[in-house]
Order: C-alpha cells, then structure tokens, then sequence
C-alpha cells in the first residue's frame, strides 16, 4: 500500500503544482495518472503548442511548462503510478481513503485531490460493429509487447505518429505489416515520414491509401479484415491478418470517478468555491474537472484552486495546529531532500 | 452587422435558430458552447485546436467557406463519421458570408 499525505488523481499542470503547495505546508503527495508520463493534456495532446496566460511567462511551451513544473516540485520528491486508472475509492473507518487503480495499486491518503482534468486518456476505437468480440483477440489499441506480433500479419490503421512509429519497428518483428490511412497524407515527424517512405519502396511496410477498414472477420478470433479504398472505382480489398491494431488517438473520458459518489454537473465535479471540496468531505476537485458558478477552465486558475486545496488539506490533516501562509521570499524552499532555496542576506558594509 | 443568423441542429435532431456575433472573436464550435447546444465536455474537448474531433459537424447549406487547413484534414482523416460536407467547428471563424450558415452536430464518439 502506498502512503502519502494527499493523494492526487491527474498529473496534468494542476496536479504537479499541487505538490509545490503541499509541499510548502510539509505535505508529501503521490500523484496517479493513466497516462505513461506527467504533464496531462499538455504533454500528451499539445507539448509543442504555445500558451500565452501563464502569469509571468509571455509564451511558454506546454511542454516545457510540464518541465519546468516538475523541476519546481523535484525538492518535494513527489512519487508517482503511471500508465494507471483510478478506478476505484474506499473510505476507511480512520476516516482515510484507500484508491484502486485499474491494475490494482492501492493507495491510502488522508486527502485525495481530483486534478483529472477531462478525464483519462482512452484509445479512440474504430466504429466497427463487431469490434468487442476481436478485443483481445487480435486486436489491441495499444502495443504493450511487441514480441506477441513476432512472425505475424499486423494490419495498423491512422495516420499520426504512432501509427508510422509502430509500422517502423513492427517489420522487424512481424512477418508483414499493412497500414492503412484514410489519406496519402500523414501527420507525424518528419523523420518517421520519410523512413515509411523508404520501407515501402524496400517492400517491408505494406502502405494502403487513401483506405480504411470497414470489416473485420474471422472465427473466435480475427483471421482478415476487409479493407475500403477510397478510390469508388475500386473493388473491397480483403487481407489476411492475425493483428490489427488501430491507433487513432486517444480521448479523455471522466471514466470511473463519476461512480464515486462525487455531484456531477456538466461532466465535471462540483466543489465548493470556498476549498474546492466535492460534496464528499476529504475529497477535493481541482483544475479542468471541477466545477461552480463562474469556473473558467485554465490552468492558471488550476494553480489557485491547487494552492487553496493544499490550505484546506492542512487543516483537515493537522485540525489542531496553527498556521499562517507563508511567502516563499520569506522563508524559502525547504525540500524533503534536504535542499534550501532561499533569498540571498543582505550584506551590510560601511562605506568609508 | 455584428450578429448573423445560424441554424443548428443537435445531436438530437433538434433545430435551433441563433444569433451569433462576428465581432466576438469566436468559431462555431465556441457557439455551440455558449447556447449549450451540446452539453459541456462532449464539444470542444481540444479546446480548438483541431485535435479532437469532438465539434465535427455537417455543412446543410451551400455557404463558400474557408478552405480546410492541413490540421484540419489530418484531423477529419482520423475522426469517425466523417461525410463529404464534415468540418471543425473550431475551425470556422463566425464571419458575415457565414449569414444563414446550416449545420448538424456530428454524432458523440463514444
């Protein structure tokens, strides 16, 4: 079981600045998030997109927004379980919180903040309809072992970076591989582009265009895939597979939480202005999940709903200690590695 | 002029007449939003930034509108019921050639 003083779902811009205000209060948290990584929506949808109103910053890169978060943190040694949903919440008769991922990690924290933006990232799944009865049987929306593919027929469909990515490393490993995209153009590094280019003059990547996939058939499990090119003209093609693996992106989905017993409006948790508590004392919702009467979803107003949050969490965690709120040009950073950030002393010298 | 006159049509079928402003910096998407038309985090998820495709929708009538940028048709290229008339709410600019503009939410992608 892990442990820790709040435990927060989401490690978008919100979630990782959390831990900066905790961290002034001495509170340790560990963050979940689904995706493999930090930073949210900001890493995973827009990392090199630019954002104008961050206070301070005339124009940052979300990614480098993300960086810079995660170095303001790093003396707070946040601790993390990527690549994992939070599924599900109990309460314990301590009055603490034990939450499950959907892997099974249990953590137990005194506080839980919902930083989870628009949810967790879900693949994009194809509108086939006989879909659910290949999952798992051929087909996966994600890759999690290559080597389930060694010397078979991989069909991939889209046409970003995952899809050219994937169809590169798969022929060395699979005995064919097909991708399928709905246009001649595709949207990925240019890199990735030119190297698809050259496996498909070579004869190793098999590149169907402008096409999709309109039929999947097989017993028990997926054996072909009927392939639609989009040329009218142009007969159904039927290709022999053993795997087929879609990558269309992902989209968030509020997922479980909304089985939490949380008041849900508008797809998102409803809190209380006053510390952005849900209905449900102990649990709080922060940032782009959250909301109430004039909420704006911004990250700046993330950041000041993160650090009231942290106030509020104190008082709950330690209801008999007195505190008042600090500015971190007064007493400096004090990190849980031991590390100091604090304004240089005045020197005081006579001038003769 | 500062407004224009939109018809839109719901996910449920159901028309609604608008008044949208030009003067507003706003796009399609952005109006749907702001007449709830669909309900909040089903429209828009991107933010509009031509990275989802949660605000597709079909054009009805015959306005001329702005070609498709390459973010766009990469997107379109990857969203789901997509027809000949599909566009980015996001991507159209409420202006005054877009008067009387018909549209119909694409369905949700579940």
């Amino acid at each position: 079981m892990i442990k820790t003083d709040i435990l927060i779902i989401g490690a978008g811009p919100t979630g990782l600045f959390a831990v900066f205000e905790a961290g002034l209060l001495k509170l340790k948290c560990h963050l979940i998030d689904a995706l493999p990584q930090p930073g949210g929506q900001c890493s995973e949808i827009y990392p090199k997109k630019p954002i104008y109103d961050i206070p301070g910053f005339p124009e940052v890169l979300a990614g480098d927004l993300v960086d810079n978060l995660m170095e303001q943190i790093k003396p707070f040694q946040p601790t993390f379980t990527l690549g994992e949903r939070a599924e599900t919440i109990d309460k314990l008769e301590d009055g603490t919180f034990v939450v499950t991922t959907n892997k099974g990690t249990k953590h137990n924290a005194p506080v839980v903040a919902i930083a989870g933006g628009l949810g967790s990232f879900e693949p994009r799944k194809p509108l086939l309809e006989n879909l659910a009865q290949y999952e798992d049987n051929g087909i996966a929306y994600m890759i999690k072992d290559p080597e389930i593919y060694r010397d078979k027929k991989v069909v991939i469909a889209g046409g970003g970076d995952s899809a050219l990515d994937w169809s590169i490393f798969l022929t060395d490993v699979a005995s064919e591989v097909t991708l399928v995209h709905r246009r001649n153009e595709f949207r990925g590094a240019l890199d990735s582009v030119e190297k698809v280019q050259e496996l498909k003059n070579e004869g190793k990547i098999n590149l169907i265009t402008p096409a999709e996939i309109v039929g999947l058939h097989g017993e028990g499990k997926l054996e072909s895939v009927t392939i639609k090119k989009s040329a009218a003209e142009v007969e159904h093609i039927t290709l022999e597979v053993d795997n087929f693996i879609p990558l269309f992106g992902l989209s968030p989905k509020l997922g479980p939480i909304a089985n939490w017993g949380l008041e849900i409006e508008k797809n998102a948790i409803k809190v209380d202005t006053f510390d952005y508590q849900t209905n449900v004392p102990g649990i709080y919702a922060i940032g782009d999940v959250n909301t109430y009467p004039g909420k704006l979803k911004l990250i700046l107003c993330g950041f000041h709903e993160a650090t009231l949050m942290c106030q509020s969490a104190y008082q709950r965690i330690f209801p008999d200690k007195k505190y008042v709120m600090k500015y971190t040009t007064v007493g400096g950073v004090s990190g849980f590695d031991g590390t100091k950030k604090e304004a240089p002393k005045a020197v005081i010298k006579a001038i003769d | 002029m500062t407004d224009i006159k939109l018809k839109i049509t719901d996910r449920d079928g159901v028309m609604h007449e608008i008044e949208a402003p030009t003067d507003m910096n706003m796009n399609l998407m952005e109006v749907v939003r702001s007449y709830e038309l669909a309900p909040e985090g089903t429209i828009g998820i991107c933010g509009g930034m031509a990275m989802c495709a949660s605000c597709q929708c079909y054009v009805l009538s015959d306005h001329e509108l702005p070609e498709k940028s390459d973010d766009e048709e990469a997107m379109l290229a990857e969203a789901f019921n997509v027809k000949e008339n599909s566009r980015l709410g996001c991507q159209l600019h409420i202006s005054e050639e877009m008067d009387g503009l018909e549209v119909e939410l694409a369905p949700e992608e579940l």
